[in-house]
């Protein structure tokens, strides 16, 4: 039980546990102290002194977001002395920061534009002296602006504390501080994985994702090309927060339509190769444990994730599943075996993705993702920049009549949807693995032990003669966790999945935007993932070997899962990476 | 240790370091070898005297010479002269050492006979590398007292009855904050010693451990055993090379004499003492900051509460004094806290180390009782104000403090009092100022200090102190308009009001203490365009007058070409093409040439 204290914010008296901060306990009665810098459980600093409150008996004002709760307390939120402060902070802010809103890739979905029309900033007190910008858009994924960067430092604890690597960090002092990979390299020149966790924290458009959708407008616009498209699962679990609708809510049958809209001659879906991806790994899993293989085995479909492992834990290289990701997998697949049974020309196939994802951005230039000389995939997009061209095109979002995905790539089953929420993966595999051994059908078929938004979860299952101890990460420390407990022999396991986003795919660092105060008050990891379970518990086919286009592929095309055909097209290999000064 | 008939007590601390006194040491080795006095004298490399400004110095014992601006060339007369004959070298003396031909022994001159030593006991007065000198001084008793006498309770009573305040610049009640992190709960503590000075100009902390480091060590393993902590931390500055190097040896020894390490005195009582070093961050002498920086982060300082108390290094609760702090702790405890708070005032006891410097004839360290006035501190130790110039200001507290003016010299220092009067003890910078300073550049010097030191943690410090610093460069070029001082006024109360740490709660202290006592210069700059100091060069002109003789020297001089004239008739400045370089001023022979 805990400990109560009696406090009064703005002469309302409440009683609120001790380990509240002034911030929680005036949002639990309504109260709204505003914030900038402060993202719960991920940036909780005091550093923007825009939650500043007067409290009785201090001397100075106090960051709200970090002073807890005191019995007697009483506090003043919004004097004048308090707004007063609030607002010349804000436009100090402003004062420094690159003010191009309108054409920022951020503009209306900014906190620090917002919060400045809330706050009631008017006067440009402070024009002066701006410190020395730094702009950096050689990755593939991920484009830094700190013209633009108010210094709040959510990137910064994002990068070190969550996903545990510490890319970007504060340099200089003072007036000339910058956030900055270390010696103010490229994200090119450092392990940055790609993740993309600093865009979706960024309040502002210092971090963004590389903009490809000018590649897909082209390719539309080419007479030559035949253009398909695929989606990932976790895409149609947010594309509608972009559109008013709340988070949680599934646009699978809108998002086809819009993509019809836009002109794409097919919307395949990246579910049916995540099927796919199940009888590969699942077999692949299989064989290990018969044959001896190197266990545990880890998911391979996190570009993210590989990013890590290669960077930072090369020794675990063999343990990687060599299946491609979904994403490439469906490229390989369409530019032969449907360029093949659709008599089309290989060449003029152009694969574009709809991702939730930036590190997807950086998957498909890597030198080994390509089969008979052609690229899988030829451009990415992310949730959001598929939203910006539907408004671009002025499509009506919110009025579609739901469409259904087209035949041959686009059946999928329960299990291809939940590849995109932490745990579907494992769980996806589970169900097919379980039947193969077993030669059963089963029909429980609902593994709830992988589920949910544990940093790590372990389950042992029982499969025939086979126990299978399996385990699961998402965020890459908790991956780290999880893997130095392999190596120091405190666990073992024989199949693993990690994500490095944490929550999985729903909450990658392509998905839409969402602000802190949002955030403070949903986990919209977990409302996301609800979209994608759900869908999964109506579809009538929830086994990946039970997707007859699977089937068919296998018996027209590839013959046995694991086969040889199967290993040109769907697999590929890794390499260890050296951390720092790639370009020398 | 075998007797010797005269001591030669020479300075090795940084400031005489810097004047050479290394190599006088040797010389003196040299001269008394060649004198044969090598078994009769003993040489003594001591810390700081503390009067800087008369350094390299050297004092003999037992007649206590106190001979200043000591050169090479000199030792070997003071040897033959001094310590062979048996006569002090009258010309060689310090000027205040010898009053109508009668010499004053050392602590007889006016800089030290007002002074009360506690914290600087033993600087100037035994050799620093020397543990056997530190204990022949009562070193380690008050350690041997505490834990074979005194329960932990006992010790923190004894710090509270002193009424000892932090010395660092807060001033916040020591055995409060020892009993804090006792109280606290947690198997491991901590204590740290905070030896990152960083006010401009201030060394007390560095003479403290250069003079007399086992003071320090003693110090903390008293307080860890009045807290419960077994390991604690000196967190010094590396550009402090001679004071890190003494501390150093002075651990190794007292490792070696078991005042270190496991069951110290036969006790139950462990501690060990590892020395961080700071890269120089002025915010790292705020304590979060500073502990961040020991756990090897980039010091930036944590919001408070948790207070280090609580959760410090590593989470764990730490106690945190300042080098003078700890100074002070063997003595209250060797001669009791009445001792202690018998001297200075009713809140303010004991003595504060200064460090005076600027416009003052004795520039150097200070220890004076609380409760001194300015003036006794500034015309009595300090010797009053150099080429007979007129005082205007005193600034105390460094960059976190503000400016006193005359009519505040009667004015007792304590820290209550300097608070009242707008400014602050800080850590014991204290800067004189005459009428040749402008106030307005005095407190932008402070705010360019502190905008090169802010870490670039919070909104307030980081921008804001940067555009009070533009304004107040506007106002030095004479740009600005009345309206700039208003802007100025809010902004600086608001990041006092606002910002995170100490450092940018207190950056606006030396442009709010300026515009209260000198609004006066403030609006001469803005309305007039003038600076009376003479300081500001936007605002003056170098101008030719009648006396000039037409020599043509200040033409050829000058490097922009900008002085025209005939050879033997009046000279001019073409004031729009002029870089006030000051060329020509140097160049005439005859003076005609001003600024104003």
């Amino acid at each position: 039980m805990e400990n109560m204290v009696n406090i009064t914010i703005d002469g309302q008296e409440l009683s609120v546990p001790n380990s509240y901060t002034v911030l929680e306990a005036a949002r639990e009665v309504g109260i709204d102290i505003p914030t900038l810098c402060y993202l719960k459980d991920i940036n909780e600093v005091g550093a923007c002194r825009v939650c500043v409150v007067e409290v009785e008996g201090a001397r100075n004002l106090i960051a709200s977001c970090v002073q807890p709760v005191n019995e007697g307390m009483v506090v003043k939120t919004h004097s004048r002395r308090v707004r007063q402060s609030r607002r010349t902070n804000l436009e100090l802010v402003l004062a420094n920061h690159n003010r191009e809103c309108l054409t920022c890739s951020k503009n209306g979905s900014c906190e620090l534009q917002t919060l400045s029309d809330e706050l009631g900033v008017s006067d440009r007190n402070f024009e002066g002296a701006k410190r020395e910008g730094h702009f950096d858009d050689l990755s593939p994924s991920v484009v830094r602006d700190s013209s633009k960067c108010i210094l709040c430092g959510r990137c910064v604890n994002v990068c070190k504390q969550t996903q545990g690597i510490g890319i970007l960090d504060f340099v200089n002092r003072g007036f000339q501080t910058v956030v900055a990979p270390a010696f103010e390299m490229s994200l090119t020149e450092v392990p940055c994985i790609s993740c993309g966790q600093c865009i979706n924290v960024c309040p502002v458009g210092a971090l963004t994702e590389k903009d490809n959708t000018d590649l897909i407008w082209d390719a539309l616009e080419n007479d030559d090309l035949h253009v398909i498209v695929q989606t990932a699962p976790a895409v149609r679990s947010a594309l509608g927060e972009e559109f008013g609708y709340p988070i949680g809510t599934g646009v699978t049958g809108k998002m086809v339509a819009a993509l019809k809209k836009l002109g794409f001659a097919k919307v395949f879906d990246t579910n049916f190769a995540a099927d796919l991806t199940i009888m590969e790994e699942g077999h692949e899993l299989l064989g290990r444990v018969k044959n001896g293989g190197t266990l545990p085995m880890i998911t391979s479909c996190s570009p993210g994730w590989i990013n890590y492992i290669e960077n930072f834990y090369p020794e675990f290289l063999d343990n990687l599943s060599s299946c491609k990701s979904p994403q490439q997998m469906f490229g390989a697949i369409a530019k032969s075996y449907y360029a093949e049974k659709f008599e089309i020309d290989p060449k003029k196939i152009f694969v574009a993705s709809v991702m939730p994802c930036v590190a997807k951005k950086g998957e498909i230039k890597r030198g080994e993702m390509e089969a008979n000389g052609l690229r899988d995939v030829d451009a990415v997009i992310t949730t959001r920049e598929l939203a910006k061209m539907i408004k671009e095109a002025r499509i009506d979002f919110n009025r579609l009549e739901d469409a259904s995905y087209d035949k041959v790539l686009g059946e999928y089953t329960g299990a291809g949807v939940i590849f995109g929420a932490t745990g579907g993966v494992m769980e996806a595999a589970l169900r097919t693995v379980v039947d193969v051994v077993t030669g059963d059908d089963l029909e429980n078929l609902e593994y709830k032990a992988v589920r949910g938004i544990e940093g790590v979860k372990e389950a042992t299952l029982e499969i025939g003669d086979l126990t299978v101890n399996a385990a699961i990460a998402h965020g890459t420390a908790n991956a780290s966790k999880l893997l130095e407990k392999i190596k120091s022999g405190e666990k073992d396991y024989h199949f693993i999945e990690i994500m490095a986003c944490p929550g999985g795919c729903v909450n990658g660092g392509g998905q839409p935007f969402v602000n802190a105060e949002t955030r403070n008050s949903i986990d919209i990891r977990v409302e996301r993932a609800k979209v994608l379970y759900s869908e999964d518990a109506g579809l009538p086919l929830r086994k990946s070997h039970k997707n007859p286009e699977i089937q068919a592929l296998y018996s027209e095309f590839l013959g046995e899962p694991n086969g040889h055909k199967a290993h040109e097209l769907l697999h590929t290999h890794y390499q260890k990476k050296e951390k720092y000064n790639r370009n020398k | 240790m075998s007797l010797v008939r005269s001591h030669v007590l020479i300075c090795g601390g940084t400031g005489c370091t810097a004047s050479g006194s290394l190599s006088i040491e040797e010389k003196f080795k040299e001269s008394l070898k060649k004198f044969d006095l090598e078994n009769e004298v003993d040489i003594v490399k001591t810390g700081c005297f503390g009067l800087c400004e008369a350094g390299p110095i050297v004092v003999v014992y037992p007649e206590g010479a106190f001979y200043s601006g000591v050169k090479s060339e000199d030792i070997e007369r003071i040897t033959e002269e001094h310590l062979l004959k048996g006569r002090i070298v009258k010309d060689l003396l310090f000027k205040d050492a010898i009053e109508k031909d009668v010499i004053k022994s050392v602590d007889e001159v006016n800089f030290y006979k007002r002074q009360k030593r506690i914290a600087l006991k033993n600087c100037g007065i035994i050799n620093p590398e020397v543990i056997d000198e530190y204990i022949a001084y009562d070193g380690y008793r008050a350690l041997g007292k505490v834990l074979t006498e005194m329960s932990q309770q006992d010790v923190i009573d004894e710090i509270k009855k002193s009424g000892l305040r932090g010395r660092g610049g807060g001033g916040f009640p020591s055995g409060l904050k020892w009993q804090f992190t006792k109280n606290a709960t947690g198997d491991v503590k901590y204590v740290a010693c905070n030896a990152d000075e960083g006010d401009p100009g201030a060394f007390m902390d560095r003479s403290v451990l250069e003079g007399d480091p086992h003071a320090i060590i003693e110090a903390m393993a008293i307080a860890a055993y009045a807290i419960g902590a077994s390991e604690g931390f000196v967190y010094i500055r590396a550009e402090y090379p001679i004071a890190v190097n003494r501390l150093e040896i002075a651990i190794e020894q007292a490792k070696e004499y078991g005042l270190l390490g496991e069951n110290i005195f036969s006790t139950d009582f462990s501690f060990d003492l590892e020395i961080r070093l700071g890269a120089g961050a002025f915010v790292c002498g705020e304590e979060t900051a500073l502990i961040e920086s020991i756990e090897g982060r980039r010091g930036m300082p944590r919001p408070r509460p948790p207070f280090p108390a609580n959760k410090g290094i590593w989470q764990k609760p730490t106690l945190l004094n300042n080098v003078e702090t700890y100074a002070n702790i063997p003595q209250i405890i060797l001669k009791g806290a009445e001792w202690f708070n018998s001297i200075g005032t009713e809140k303010s006891t004991g003595t504060k180390v200064f460090a005076l410097g600027g416009k003052i004839n004795n520039t150097g360290l200070v220890e004076i009782p609380m409760g001194t006035t300015l003036r006794d501190v500034i015309f009595e130790i300090g010797g009053g104000i150099p080429k007979g110039k007129k005082f205007k200001a005193v600034q105390t507290g460094g960059p976190s403090g503000g400016c006193l003016t005359e009519t505040q010299l009667d004015e007792e220092i304590s820290y209550d009092n300097l608070v009242r009067l707008g400014s602050m003890m800080g850590s014991g910078g204290m800067i004189v100022m005459d009428e040749d300073n402008c106030m307005v550049d005095v407190a932008r010097f402070f705010l360019d200090f502190t905008v090169d030191e802010s870490c670039g943690k919070c909104t307030p410090c980081r921008e804001g102190t940067k555009r009070m610093l533009e304004i107040l460069d506007k106002i030095c070029q004479g740009k600005a308009e009345m309206e700039d001082l208003n802007r100025l006024d809010n902004l600086a109360n608001m990041i006092k009001d606002s910002a995170l740490c100490g450092l940018g709660q207190t950056a606006p202290n030396p442009v709010l203490s300026t515009m209260q006592h000198f609004r006066h210069e403030y609006i001469e700059h803005i309305v007039d365009k003038k600076c009376s100091a003479g300081v500001c060069q936007e605002l003056l002109q170098i101008k030719i007058t009648e006396d000039c003789i037409g020599c043509t020297a200040c033409k050829n001089v000058c490097p922009v070409d900008c002085i025209s004239g005939e050879r033997k008739s009046l000279h001019e400045i073409d004031q729009n093409e002029c870089i006030k370089c000051g060329a020509c001023i140097d160049k005439c022979p005859v003076n005609a040439i001003i600024k104003e």
